[in-house]
Formats: C-alpha cells, sequence, structure tokens
C-alpha cells in the first residue's frame, strides 16, 4: 500500500498501473501486444514520468490500438501516417514524451517513407514497431517482413519477395538507437523501452510480437530468441553487420548513436507579428 | 474599357517579355515598385513557361490611379527584350490597333501574332543602346522605357533602382544611364499613355503578394507550426513563412510529402499549437485522408490550396479555380470542413487569418482556396487592417471531472484537452468515438458524433464577411476568389452605362449558407455565376446547396487565361437587353 502513498507525493515516480487505461484490448487471447501494453506502463514508470507527460501516437492495425489502453495522452490517427503526426506533435511540443506505436504493415509498408525520414530527421521520440510478420486486423495478408514463400488467400504462392529488414534500415536511414526486443519477456522490453526513451534522437524498437491467431507458428520464438551476446556499440559500420549477420533472434540493444538531433527552438523568437510589416512597406 | 485620351490615363497595361535571364521580372517589380513610391497602385502577374531556368517569362503590369485587383481586358504595350518564344504569350497579352509591340529590330521582327492585332511596331534598339553603356543590361533599358511612357518620375524609378543595387552599388550607374536611354526613347512616343498624377497618398501602403499574405495572415491569426512539402504555385507562401516563424516563437518544418506534411501540422495542432501548411490541386488530393482525420478527431487545422491548372500535374505555373469540388466534397464519410476564398490579394491575408479563427474555434479544418494568380502576382495596396482576429481555443481546464474530449454540446464544439494538462488525458480518434473518445462502432454513437460535427460548423455565426455583397439590380454575379476583381470591374462599366448589377462574391463557401445568399439575392431575378473552370464547379455546388433566384447562367472558363472585365461585362450587357 506504499505505492499509494508514493503517487500521491508530488515528484515521486508513478507505479505502472497508473499509465493503464480501463479499455480491454479487442486483441486474440495470446496475442504478443499485451505484454508489450504491459512494457509500456512500466516503461513510462521507470522513466519517471506522469500521464500527461506521455504521448502515444499510432496509426491503424492491431497494435496501433495500444493508446486507448493507456492513461496518458494518445493519438490515434491515419494509416501508416503516426511518425509523421508524431513529429509535428513532439517538434511543437518538446516539453512531452513521444512514444510512437505500431505494426509492420504500417510501419514498413504504408508508411515506409516515413520511417526512413523519422530515422534521417532524429526527432528526440522512440518508435515501438509490434513486428509480427502479418496483417492482423484485416485477416491474415503478407507485410513486408513475411517469409517469401508464406501463403495466404491473398498470396497464394507466397509474395516471392525478400523480406524487409528494418533494423538495418533504420540504422542506414539515421536512427540514433536501435534495438531488437521479444514480447515473451516483458521485463526485457520495458528494459529496452526505457532506455530507448532516455536515449536523445530517433530510436527504434522492433518487438517481436507474435500473432498466434494467423501465424501460430511464432510461438516458437520464445525458444528462438537469445539475448544480443554484445554490448551496444556507437559505431554503425559495427552495428551494421552485427544486425545483417545475426539470426533475426537477437534480443537487445544493438546501437547506440550521438547523431545530431533535430530540435528546432519553438517560443524563442519573441517579435510580435505586427513586428513583420515592416517588410512589406513601400 | 480604358480611356484613351491624352494624359488622363487612370490604368495602364504593360507586358514585359523576354527569354529567362533576361531580367524581365526584375524589370518588372522596379517598376511597380516605382510606380508604388510615386503614389500610384498596380499589380504585377508573373507567367512564365514550363522551364526551370531560361524559358521565357512576362511580367503583366498593370499600373493605375486605384486600386486594382485584375488585368485588364487588352494590353496597352508589350515591350520585348527579345523575341525568344514570345508568341507564346499570345493569348495571356492581347493587343489591338491602339496598342504598342516594342523590340529591338537586331533581334528580328516583332512576332506576327502581336503585329497582325494592328499593334504600332517601335524600334527599340535595345542591345545597341545598352552596349553604348559599357556595364549595363537591356531590361534597364526596357524599364527606363516602360516608366517613360507610363510617366512613372524619373527619381523614383532611380530611387528603387539604387535600393535593390546596394549591393552592387558599382553597377548603379550603368543601370541608370541605361534607364535615362529608355526613357529618352520613350519621349518619342508622346505622352499617350501617361497615367494621371496619383491621389495623394493618405494610407499606408504595401508591396505584397498573394502567397506573402497569406502567409502573413497566418501569423495574425496565431499559427505557429508549418508543415512543408514544396509544390508550385504554393512554395513562395512556404518560404515566407520559414524565417518569418521563428521571429514570432514559431517553426516550420520541410516534411518528406504531403502525406507527412498534413499529418505533421494536425499532431502539432494536437499538441495545441495552431498549424497549417499550404499547397497546390496535386497536393491537396494527397492529404483528403487526413483532413478526413482532423474532421473525425476534430483537430482544428489550415490548408491553403494555391489552386492551378489540373487534373494531375496539370498547368502547374497557371491559375484555375478547379479545385472547388475536391474541396467542398473530396473527403469519404460524412465530413464537414471549411471552405474559404479569398477575393483579393490583400484579402488572401484577411480570410487566411479569418480561416485560422474559425477552424480554431470550431476545431475542424478549415481550406484556403486561393490560386497561382494571387500567390504569384506582386500588388499594391492599402495596408490591410489587422482584423484582431485571433485563434481561440476551447480548452479544458485542468482537473475536470470525467472529462470527456467528445462531450455531445449544444454548440457542438467541446473543450479540448491539451496535452500536459494533468488529469484529462485522452486518445484523439480517427475511429468513430464515445463522448470520451473510444472506439465504438455502435449506431447511437455514430449518429452522435456525426450530428455534433455537423452542429458546430452549421451553428456558428460567420458574420457579414461571409460576402462582398455590392451594388443593387436584378441581375447578379455571383462569383469567388480571383474572379471578383473582373467581376467588380465588368458591374461598375456596366454602372456607368446605366445597367445596375450586383456582386456577390463569397468567401465562405462551406458551410453553404442558403440563406444568407437568398437574403443578398433578394429582388434578384437573373444569376450570373462567374468561375474559373472547364465543369462549372462553383455552379455545381450553388445548385446543390442553395436556391438560385429566377434564371440562372454560367460564365466559365479554364485557365490559364484570366476571366477579363469585359467578358463578365458582355455577358451583363447582354442579358439586361433580353
Amino acid at each position: 500500500m506504499n505505492d499509494v502513498k508514493d503517487e500521491m507525493r508530488p515528484g515521486a515516480a508513478l507505479q505502472p498501473a497508473a499509465f493503464k487505461s480501463d479499455y480491454k484490448p479487442i486483441w486474440c487471447p495470446g496475442c504478443g501486444d499485451f505484454s508489450v501494453l504491459s512494457a509500456f506502463t512500466k516503461a513510462f514508470a521507470t522513466v519517471g514520468k506522469k500521464p500527461e507527460e506521455v504521448a502515444v501516437v499510432s496509426g491503424i492495425g492491431c497494435s496501433s490500438r495500444i493508446p486507448a489502453y493507456l492513461t496518458s495522452y494518445g493519438f490515434h490517427g491515419v494509416h501508416g501516417r503516426a511518425l509523421a503526426a508524431a513529429t509535428g506533435l513532439k517538434v511543437a511540443r518538446p516539453d512531452l514524451t513521444v512514444v510512437v506505436a505500431g505494426g509492420d504493415g504500417d510501419g514498413y509498408s504504408i508508411g515506409g517513407n516515413h520511417f526512413l525520414h523519422a530515422c534521417r530527421r532524429n526527432v528526440d521520440m522512440t518508435y515501438v514497431v509490434m513486428d509480427n510478420h502479418v496483417y492482423g486486423m484485416t485477416k491474415g495478408q503478407p507485410s513486408p517482413t513475411t517469409e517469401p514463400d508464406w501463403q495466404s488467400k491473398l498470396s497464394p504462392s507466397g509474395t516471392g519477395l525478400r523480406v524487409f529488414h528494418p533494423l538495418v534500415v533504420a540504422l542506414a536511414a539515421g536512427a540514433n538507437f536501435v534495438a531488437r526486443a521479444f514480447s515473451g519477456d516483458p521485463n526485457g522490453v520495458a528494459a529496452i523501452l526505457a532506455e530507448a526513451i532516455r536515449h536523445p534522437g530517433f530510436s527504434f524498437v522492433e518487438v517481436l510480437s507474435p500473432c498466434v491467431t494467423f501465424r501460430p507458428e511464432q510461438r516458437n520464438w520464445k525458444q528462438a530468441v537469445h539475448p544480443a551476446p554484445v554490448e551496444p556499440t556507437n559505431d554503425p559500420a559495427q552495428a551494421a553487420r552485427r544486425i545483417l549477420t545475426d539470426d533475426g533472434f537477437n534480443v537487445g540493444i544493438l546501437y547506440r548513436g550521438d547523431r545530431m538531433v533535430y530540435a528546432p527552438p519553438v517560443g524563442k523568437g519573441k517579435k510580435k507579428p505586427a513586428d513583420l510589416e515592416r517588410g512589406f512597406e513601400v | 474599357m480604358t480611356t484613351k485620351s491624352s494624359s488622363k490615363r487612370t490604368s495602364v497595361c504593360v507586358a514585359l517579355c523576354g527569354s529567362g535571364g533576361a531580367g524581365v521580372m526584375t524589370a518588372g517589380n522596379l517598376l511597380l515598385e516605382a510606380a508604388a513610391q510615386a503614389g500610384w497602385y498596380g499589380l504585377m502577374v508573373r507567367s512564365s513557361g514550363p522551364q526551370i531556368r531560361g524559358g521565357e517569362a512576362a511580367a503583366l503590369m498593370r499600373i493605375a490611379t486605384h486600386p486594382i485587383d485584375c488585368l485588364d481586358d487588352r494590353f496597352d504595350a508589350l515591350v520585348a527584350v527579345d523575341w525568344q518564344n514570345i508568341h507564346r504569350f499570345a493569348d495571356e497579352v492581347p493587343l489591338d490597333g491602339a496598342s504598342l509591340v516594342v523590340g529591338d529590330p537586331d533581334q528580328g521582327e516583332a512576332p506576327e501574332v502581336y503585329t497582325k492585332t494592328g499593334a504600332r511596331a517601335v524600334k527599340l534598339p535595345l542591345k545597341q543602346m545598352a552596349k553604348a553603356i559599357p556595364g549595363s543590361w537591356p531590361n534597364m533599358v526596357v524599364l527606363g522605357f516602360a516608366a517613360g511612357l507610363l510617366g512613372i518620375p524619373a527619381d523614383k524609378v532611380k530611387a528603387v533602382v539604387a535600393q535593390s543595387l546596394k549591393k552592387g552599388a558599382e553597377q548603379l550607374p550603368a543601370s541608370l544611364a541605361a534607364i535615362e536611354a529608355g526613357r529618352t526613347a520613350a519621349a518619342g512616343e508622346g505622352d499617350a499613355l501617361a497615367l494621371a498624377a496619383p491621389a495623394p497618398v493618405t494610407s499606408r501602403r504595401w508591396l505584397i503578394t498573394g502567397n506573402q499574405a497569406a502567409g502573413f495572415g497566418a501569423i495574425r491569426g496565431g499559427v505557429r507550426f508549418v508543415a512543408a512539402y514544396p509544390i508550385t504555385p504554393a512554395t513562395e507562401l512556404l518560404e515566407y513563412m520559414a524565417p518569418a516563424l521563428p521571429q514570432v516563437g514559431g517553426v516550420l518544418v520541410q516534411a518528406e510529402d504531403e502525406l507527412a506534411s498534413i499529418n505533421m501540422i494536425i499532431g502539432a495542432s494536437y499538441g495545441g499549437v495552431p498549424a497549417l501548411t499550404a499547397t497546390a490541386g496535386p497536393g491537396l488530393s494527397l492529404m483528403t485522408e487526413a483532413l478526413g482525420l482532423a474532421v473525425a478527431a476534430e483537430v482544428p487545422i489550415v490548408v491553403v490550396d494555391v489552386m492551378r491548372g489540373g487534373p494531375s500535374t496539370g498547368i502547374p505555373a497557371k491559375s484555375e479555380q478547379s479545385d472547388v469540388s475536391i474541396a467542398l466534397w473530396g473527403l469519404h464519410g460524412d465530413a464537414p470542413r471549411l471552405v474559404l476564398a479569398p477575393n483579393s490579394i490583400p484579402d488572401c491575408l484577411t480570410t487566411t487569418q479569418w480561416a485560422v479563427h474559425l477552424a480554431e474555434a470550431l476545431q475542424a479544418p478549415a481550406i484556403v482556396l486561393s490560386d497561382q494568380f494571387f500567390g504569384q502576382a506582386r500588388t499594391v495596396t492599402d495596408r490591410p487592417e489587422d482584423t484582431g482576429v485571433v485563434a481561440e481555443r476551447l480548452v479544458a481546464p485542468a482537473g475536470a471531472e470525467g472529462y470527456k474530449r467528445y462531450a455531445v454540446t449544444e454548440s457542438g464544439v467541446s473543450p479540448m484537452a491539451i496535452p500536459g494538462t494533468p488529469g484529462l488525458a485522452y486518445t484523439a480518434d480517427g475511429l468513430e468515438h464515445s463522448e470520451r473518445g473510444i472506439p465504438s462502432s455502435g449506431s447511437a454513437e455514430h449518429r452522435t458524433q456525426l450530428a455534433k460535427r455537423e452542429r458546430k460548423l452549421a451553428a456558428h455565426d460567420y458574420g457579414a464577411q461571409w460576402a462582398d455583397i455590392e451594388g443593387d439590380g436584378e441581375i447578379a454575379v455571383v462569383t469567388f476568389g480571383s474572379c471578383t476583381g473582373a467581376a467588380r470591374e465588368a458591374i461598375a462599366r456596366a454602372r456607368a452605362e446605366g445597367v445596375n448589377a450586383r456582386l456577390v462574391s463569397m468567401r465562405l463557401l462551406a458551410p453553404a449558407r442558403p440563406k444568407l445568399l437568398a437574403a443578398a439575392l433578394e429582388g434578384v431575378d437573373r444569376v450570373l455565376v462567374v468561375e474559373q473552370n472547364h465543369g462549372g464547379q462553383f455552379l455545381r455546388y450553388l445548385r446543390a446547396e442553395f436556391e438560385l433566384p429566377g434564371a440562372v447562367r454560367s460564365y466559365r472558363h479554364p485557365g490559364p487565361l484570366p476571366i477579363r472585365p469585359e467578358e463578365v461585362h458582355w455577358q451583363i450587357t447582354e442579358w439586361s437587353r433580353a
């Protein structure tokens, strides 16, 4: 019961429960996203934020439903554009902690261009992709991270396409923090997420989050994942080599950079609009 | 028509033409500035070929004793620095037997397309004249010649040239000599095109483009965040904002595409900062999905659409009012939005400022329909007064019990929690939602929220500025945007001939205000709808949403040619005899 007292004391860190909402997720039983949701609440508590200081922005898809399941400011926009909305929010309101959440279809397919430019722009925010290699909300179509031979109604013979490699793309495009996590280890996700939020610039966290409904074989991910055997590096070339040569189940912080953060000053200029009129005078 | 009697000209139109790099835009701007310094009003419309650099260019100038919002029907003179591709402007620069076509005989004859109008060819050996003055350029001779024709005092021309050459003072003597040479040559043409003396200047005057005006109007209204993706002819608006915003504490971000720019402004506005983007038709097409998000999530934003020829890439650098339908109808779902249209260059300022206010007050997206004519034309105008209309958002106070972001209210506007406010955390949603903002696919909540979003726009009192209504008479010209200048001038000519006509220039297109238009058309039995597009998009909207009294005629044609005063005047007089 000390928790309650702590919450009432101004300035004290909140408990994860303070970030939960009463709304029941629409997700299927066994969905990896439940654990990611719980990791969000833990991470926010860990970094010592209050619900009103955090904004969670998302697009469309199963995982993009997450803002409503949290007690924080939330923005559930249109498919693929969460990073753009979050960029506007964070640049206009640098005081807020901005976290973007979504899935692989939302982030790598329809939102692919924004992903590149969000990495490149390096605004101080955190992007969490719950990657299950499938469009779940539309009931099972291949996404950019789906294996080429995976068959579905929309891809009866598989896509025959190379899988998209989000971590190396993020690194190449300029993300300042690159990590992989696994939803089966909520505390691990929370720890990485807290690091990602604390790290300046654009932090990208790819969370392997199984879709037990359309990709039941992903239950085996639990056996496949293993902690990254190395310390994070600030050398992009080294990080790229690691990411390109690992087995895709290497979990941990893979790159921690010191790239220049995009944070144009807001509120500094003190002129009045009338002061700008001189430029028009005859 | 303008009078041609000596020394009595209240308005003169001159086109300065040449190939890219010949400096006609520089000469035009300096001529406009000198005329402004001397107390005249004026307008300079830019026209250019599709080339990025090096294409033909024309500065279409009108200088007058009174404020003007459009070009005239014809040009009194075309002055060419060279003839390279200048025939391409023939439609945009109509000449007649009273016009002059001025050019360098050493560079060939004036194109037949101009001389066949009966215009009198005047030989001006520009290259020779410039060569005789080392360090000078033919465009300065043209400037001197044009200023001489119009009777713009030499000292005013010299002053603006000196001002513009601040950083190249060593070029000044040669430029001034070239200007003087041009002026001397013009003296041979007499004073047929000399302007009447301007009235004493009693107002503060500005020189401003529509794009600058819209940008500054947004700043006056409180916009402090802009997301930008370059597109002709809206780019200059964004380029005006980029250095201006930081001075007032704002910021501009260049986006990776228009999908990003509109979502960025929605994000910024959700964060409590009034936000705007500017684009043209292709960009507006990309933005329609997120405009719907702004409707559903009730996030105020302003999108300035500087219209150009469409569809698709269309005619990027030429004006056309053909985004009316997409602005009014182009969102999926039942999506009430604000659509406003400035009707002069200075009104680009006032209307954009108003759009910011309305978007913020009503928590809805506002589309401002400017166009290339307004955006890229530069005018001398009396300083537009600050209407004092600024962003005022209904914000939820901290600590409100049981906060409901989308609470159903009488006005339809619900207090908005700004992130950072304790105790009000909510999720803004493009999914249909309950009053609390929780996604809902229920019938009752859908109906309630649809009605609320419709009501907040429909119930608002937009005041008298919803339209400019001028004059009386049983014929009414109903128009909007950049056709207004021509319509106003046409009505004045008709009135001078004893035909009374009324002007209704609608500044608020959506939401439709049928009762206000009905009142404006009281006693009217003929309605002439004037617009610059092929399909009659504005007419179709009026037919769908308004009751028009009596007979209705449509006068329209697409860009790039403007609707000229005489075209509307002819329609009015012809119909008045029926």
